[in-house]
């Protein structure tokens, strides 16, 4: 019984032999097999994986937005998931968006406005709390992206490619916001790229995620101090020995087959 | 050093978007706004007369464009032509908004559930391209000739546009905002009006807009077919008693008025609709 506790307290989120499979084209399509992993609480850990091995199916099982086949998935407290594209409201302005998530929280319209206007100021877009969507740069709609799952108050973030479709400049920044926003808060985060790189910069942790069925392949602990720069040869020594692994698996999966 | 970068290179980015282009004066615009509507206008005047003096047809039977404005102005000054007007709008608005009621609330109860879905789903859309006036003789026998038997055909002919518009507006929603809407804790009710409701807005003013046309319409036939059975004379109804008298003059000027005002009301739509689309991102920022 103490064992459990103890457990509970430690990992913000647990997946204990997921598997998910579901019918497509005629035939019966596994995307997920067996999937076992934890993350500790206040931990950034990263998931790499070629497109189509079931990252973003594990993260929505993980929002809840999906029901596993098999297996169990657990997340202790309250999720928050960002989505490649920002998926705001293009009828809300920036803090309308803001305010929406935070009126689904429970929070007191009197309030909303101020927290909203405070949560802009943390991913620096002060100023732009009554632009639409649509008046924003790709990257700016991220930060409200990124803002918006911050008013959820989640205690997980998870994250399915967020700054996959940004330019090398606003994405190096992100990473740095990202980084500081995880820092100041605690939060627990899982950060699905396809990205090698992007992986070893930003996580205490990779995953290796191998393809058809998806599970994980290999765990790479990162050990470089933050912050880190995404051009440093130990970075890139690293990264290279994922990329590796994932050529064998995409070889394997080829061969296999 | 990084913070003040980014707020840079993000006012910058803004600037772009929002400038206004430089060299369109509001005068000018206005006018390339006007001056194609002012030729069209002019050049069917124009063949209108031709035709006039082409001597195809006596002038009492085709008057010319001069003596049906002129019949027009004197009717506008006409305190009964003005109550016929009065009238025809009040059933008109009055009709439309039940429609607009019964439609909504249809269009949510079939979106919404499934059962009713499957029954009367595709319904909704192969009522929308019944010809309204073919329930004049169901709503005679109904209600009589009198005002309910227009109403019935006003609000048969405009409801089923206007579920129809918010059914495929609910079910063109981005599957990506329902998500996002579900993550953030909306579900059932709360979906609907915080998420799934105004993504499906523009949809719901096209159908509004298609609706009102076709309550037009059915208005139109409505006051024709009910002549002197109602003692409240809409321009419908005055269309009937000009053509009785073989008025073609008092015809063609309450031809003039009926076009105006479905001019001016659809208009009005189109300016709601494009402030929607600006809003909702579907326009370009100068469109």
């Amino acid at each position: 019984m103490s064992n459990v506790l103890q457990l509970s307290e430690k990992h913000s989120l647990s997946v204990d032999r997921l598997t998910m499979s579901f019918p497509h084209d005629g035939r019966l399509l596994v995307a997920l097999q067996g999937v076992t992993l934890e993350v500790d609480r206040g931990e950034l850990v990263c998931i790499v994986g070629a497109s189509g091995s079931g990252k973003s199916t594990l993260l929505n099982i993980l929002a809840g937005l999906d029901e596993p086949t098999a297996g169990r998935a657990h997340v202790h407290g309250r999720v928050a998931l960002m989505f490649q594209e920002a998926a705001l409201l293009p009828w809300l302005t920036a803090a309308g968006n803001i305010e929406l998530a935070l009126e689904l929280r429970g929070i007191k319209r009197s309030q909303r406005r101020d927290e909203a206007r405070e949560l802009l100021h943390r991913v620096h877009l002060d100023g732009f709390e009554r632009r639409l969507p649509h008046e924003l740069s790709g990257g700016m709609r991220q930060r409200v992206a990124l803002a918006r799952a911050l008013a959820q108050d989640a205690d997980v973030l998870l994250m399915d490619e967020p700054f996959g479709a940004l330019d090398a400049i606003t994405r190096d920044r992100l990473h740095e916001e990202l980084e500081r926003i995880w820092t100041e808060s605690g939060l627990t985060i899982l950060f699905v790229t396809h990205n090698a790189r992007e992986a070893v910069r930003l996580g205490d942790r990779v995953l290796v995620f191998a393809s058809r069925p998806g599970r994980v392949a290999h765990e790479v602990t990162v050990d470089l101090p933050r912050p880190r720069s995404l051009d440093s040869p130990e970075l890139a020594v690293i990264a290279g020995r994922i990329t590796d692994r994932l050529k064998q698996e995409m070889t394997r999966q080829i061969n296999g087959n | 050093m990084a913070t003040e970068l980014a707020a840079g290179v993000a006012s910058r980015e803004v600037v772009e978007t929002t400038e206004p282009r430089p060299g369109r004066l509001p005068l000018l615009r206005a006018w390339s706004w006007l001056w194609p509507k002012l030729a069209a206008i002019a050049l069917v005047l124009a063949a209108w007369q031709a035709t006039v003096w082409s001597g195809w047809q006596p002038d009492y039977v085709l008057p010319g464009p001069a003596p049906v404005f002129q019949r027009l102005a004197q009717d506008l000054r006409d305190s009964n032509f003005d109550l016929g007007i009065a009238i025809t709008m009040r059933r008109a608005f009055s009709g439309y908004a039940i429609a607009v009621a019964i439609g909504s609330v249809a269009g949510i109860l079939i979106a919404r559930i499934v059962v009713l879905r499957r029954a009367i789903g595709s319904a909704i859309f192969g009522l929308q391209s019944m010809p309204s006036i073919v329930w004049f003789p169901v709503a005679w026998l109904l209600f009589g000739i009198n005002e309910k038997a227009v109403f019935f055909v006003v609000i048969l002919g405009a409801a089923p546009s206007i579920a129809g518009g918010l059914l495929s507006g609910v079910d063109h929603v981005q599957p990506l905002l329902i998500r996002v809407g579900r993550v953030m804790g909306a579900r059932g009710i709360g979906l609907y009006r915080h998420v799934i409701l105004p993504a499906a807005l523009p949809s719901f003013v096209g159908g509004l807009k298609q609706g009102w046309a076709f309550a037009w319409r059915s208005l139109m036939a409505g006051e024709i077919i009910l002549g002197f059975a109602s003692r409240q004379f809409g321009i419908g109804q005055q269309i009937q008693v000009a053509r009785d008298f073989a008025d073609m003059e008092q015809l063609l000027a309450i031809i003039v008025v009926i076009f105006v005002i479905g001019v001016v009301i659809d208009s009005m739509f189109g300016a709601l609709d494009r402030v929607i689309r600006r809003r909702w991102g579907l326009l370009g920022a100068d469109a």
